[in-house]
């Protein structure tokens, strides 16, 4: 087998970003259904993060927070609580935000124009959403066919990439990090742990989601978010859905 | 499991009787403090048999006092050293005669008082910072310098902190500082429900997944005394057999960009999607979570299913085999594997290495053939063994790994016995305590458990294979020309969030 040979046959394999529907097994993010709630809250006392409480007697599921388990749902007995299957969770905030104003937001993305280069700060990370992040750049999705890309260093970077609950002994790492990326810069969170900081209870080695520590753009949810939810999120930012 | 009690002051002895000049391997160290329930903090070995009943586990009582040691096994054990250096961190236990005693999981911000791991330290007890000067090794001589490297990389990639000591292009000395990702998770679930602690145990590491789910849910069904159904123990074979194939080829593509060797990179990274699409289909979850849980399997796996993955392995066996024969046939992809990175046997013996790593240097160990788990004794597979122990060995354990994944799985899919998926956990005695093990992608992982009241986690302790295996690459590296690190460090392929918790 010539190496030609082996690239001529296996072709083409690039995907677009909708083209493959997710599997009949992907949960996805959960809702509340219309129906009448039992109310036996048993959904927030099986949460392994305490991503469901319960606000004006209805229940609200905090995607951040929430590791996709489905232990809730299967727990649900009134059948209130379902999976979606709706991966595409990613919100933006901070400088991207409605509420930052037009003329900001704007600004960010002529800077930016259509293009952005990434950097990964892994801040105590499971290394799932890490792998999450390299796939992008397998040849199925491709990330820089979108004109993004990764870059070896904080210094070339528009957008960190925050994976990890933010822990002591990289707390340093990322306000370097940090502080070396030149603004305008974004970051987004990336995972149950950095948007929602919950995965790991009360830990005397953990300080919490990264938005305790900098300013945050956009938050992605998932554990770990699919390459396609993570292609979402960077397209939402730069308004090219 | 049966455990040999013994006195502190015969620690050493009783060890090194055990480890019987490296015929045993040491699988296992770790503390616990048992201070409310029998006045004395604990240290366990578990050393690794090579016949029944598999494991001798050794139980050292320390009494309390103001300044509580024990006598170092570095001396005749050199794999004691990290487990001794992070007691030493956790729990302020001091091994008397220890090397390094440097921090290993706490580092220069941690005050030099304070032992999380202790039961009298509270979780919410705020801790300053302290600014003290992490002490890297290095070596001193003229026109030697040092590079460092980390903790943040270049690439996508978990985060270390490496210091090279350099003459020239070769690397003279390496000094891995590690454990930047440490959550301590082993504190975070004390107290917690064995329900719900499972999922932080799934979360230790993304790649190793599957493997930390077995190991905990194994020494959970040890302790209670249940037995899995015949069904869920084939489900679960195929499940850490999904994973091992995901990782294997990953990680065989992976390397090749150790080398920047393009085309390797991307049908690696090609298959592993595919692969990992698998996944998700069986799952839920592209990494497997959920799938095994304590008590057996959250999901079945279906006539359909079981189609769909036997499809995609016939498949992938060829277009994998046709991308590893581009890199066996390829002069320069060779050069650079060839005689690279080399790890000694005697190191293997002396780390008490596992996994991949043991058996390119001709050590022939697998926990899943050496103490049989889940379904891994109805099944019938090889064990390569390579000797040169370098980069090539490695890369090449890997490759054959995959070939008897697939028979290993093909077997599994062909009989599946019938049975329910899973079954409940009873009420478990109080401060019983029990472990469990698997074979991740790396090698064999212990996770070792205390329960406390009421089905609460007392004390959980988790070594991975990467913990067994890191020190070796530093072992590995000197010798070679630091453009090669890379390439070395990826044919180890371990997790730092593995060894890190």
């Amino acid at each position: 087998m010539s190496l030609w040979g082996k690239i001529i046959r296996t072709g083409i394999v690039t995907e677009k970003l909708d083209e493959v529907p997710v599997p009949l097994r992907f949960r996805g993010a959960v809702r509340a259904g219309t129906q009448e709630c039992g109310k036996c809250h048993l959904c927030c006392s099986v949460c392994p993060t305490g991503a469901i409480t319960v606000q004006d007697g209805l229940l609200q599921v905090n995607d951040r927070d929430c590791i996709f388990c489905g232990r809730c749902v299967q727990q649900c007995e009134a059948h209130y609580l379902r999976d979606t299957k709706q991966y595409k969770l990613a919100t933006l905030s901070g400088a991207l935000a409605e509420t930052a104003g037009n003329e900001l937001r704007n600004k960010i993305r002529r800077v930016l124009n259509r293009s952005m280069h990434i950097r990964h700060v892994d801040v105590g990370s499971c290394n799932a959403c890490d792998f999450e992040m390299a796939a992008l750049n397998n040849p199925i999705y491709d990330l820089q066919q979108y004109g993004i890309d990764f870059v070896p260093s904080p210094r070339h970077a528009d957008l960190l990439m925050v994976t990890g609950v933010v822990t002591r002994n990289l707390t340093q790492a990322l306000m370097m990090t940090y502080e070396a990326t030149p603004t305008p810069k974004l970051v987004m969170a990336v995972g149950a742990c950095a948007a929602g900081g919950h995965t790991f209870s009360d830990s005397y080695a953990v300080r919490g989601r990264v938005d305790q520590l900098v300013p945050v753009d956009i938050y992605v949810p998932g554990c770990p978010p699919r390459p396609q939810a993570l292609l979402y999120g960077l397209l939402l930012a730069l308004d090219r859905l | 499991m049966e455990q040999e009690i013994i006195g502190v002051g015969d620690l050493r002895a009783v060890a090194a009787a055990a480890y019987d000049h490296g015929q045993n391997s040491l699988l296992a160290m770790f503390a616990n403090d048992e201070r409310t329930l029998n006045g004395n903090f604990a240290i366990y070995c578990i050393f690794s048999l090579s016949q029944k009943p598999y494991f001798k586990v050794v139980k050292a009582e320390l009494p309390d006092s103001a300044a509580p040691e024990f006598p170092s096994l570095v001396p005749v054990i050199s794999a004691a050293a990290w487990y001794e250096r992070e007691i030493h961190d956790l729990f302020g236990l001091t091994p008397v005669g220890h090397p390094d005693l440097r921090p290993l999981v706490l580092h220069e911000n941690w005050p030099h008082n304070q032992y999380p791991l202790r039961k009298d330290f509270d979780v919410h007890t705020p801790v300053p910072v302290v600014s003290d000067e992490y002490k890297m090794e290095y070596v001193h001589g003229k026109g030697v310098f040092e590079v460092p490297v980390g903790p943040i990389h270049a690439g996508i990639i978990e985060p270390g902190h490496f210091r090279f000591s350099q003459a020239g292009e070769n690397t003279i000395h390496l000094d891995a500082k590690l454990f930047f990702t440490h959550r301590g998770i082993e504190k975070a679930v004390e107290g917690l429900t064995i329900d719900k602690a499972f999922y932080q145990a799934e979360r230790i590491c993304g790649a190793c997944t599957v493997s930390h789910a077995l190991s905990y849910s194994q020494a959970v069904e040890a302790m209670a005394g249940v037995t899995v159904s015949d069904r869920a123990r084939y489900l679960r074979v195929i499940t850490a057999e999904l994973e091992r194939l995901y990782n294997h080829v990953g990680d065989i593509g992976n390397l090749c960009a150790g080398l920047g060797f393009a085309v390797g990179v991307s049908n690696g990274a090609r298959l592993k999607e595919e692969l990992m699409r698998l996944n998700e289909m069986v799952a839920g979850n592209r990494f497997l979570r959920g799938m095994v849980v304590p008590g057996g399997t959250a999901f079945d796996i279906t006539a359909d299913i079981a189609q769909e993955i036997l499809s995609l392995l016939r498949e992938i066996e060829t277009d994998f085999s046709e991308v590893l024969e581009l890199l066996r046939e390829n002069d320069a992809f060779l050069d650079r594997v060839n005689r690279t990175g080399i790890l000694p046997r005697q190191a293997v013996v002396d780390l008490s290495v596992v996994g991949v790593a043991a058996r390119a240097s001709g050590v022939d160990k697998d926990i899943r053939r050496d103490a049989p788990y889940a379904a891994y004794s109805d099944m019938n597979f090889k064990v390569p063994v390579y000797t040169s122990g370098d980069v090539a060995a490695r890369l090449w354990v890997r490759a054959d790994e995959t070939v008897q994944s697939v028979r290993i799985l093909r077997q599994a899919l062909s009989r599946l016995p019938v049975g329910v998926l899973k079954v409940e956990i009873p009420a478990i005695q109080p401060y019983s305590c029990g472990f469990g093990w698997s074979e991740s992608a790396r090698g064999s992982n212990v996770h070792w458990l205390m329960i406390g009241e009421n089905n609460t986690i007392y004390r959980y302790f988790v070594r991975s294979a990467s913990y067994a295996n890191w020190p070796a690459v530093t072992v590995a590296d000197p010798g070679n020309i630091i453009p090669d690190f890379p390439l070395i460090n990826k044919s180890f392929e371990l997790c730092y969030a593995c060894i890190d918790r």
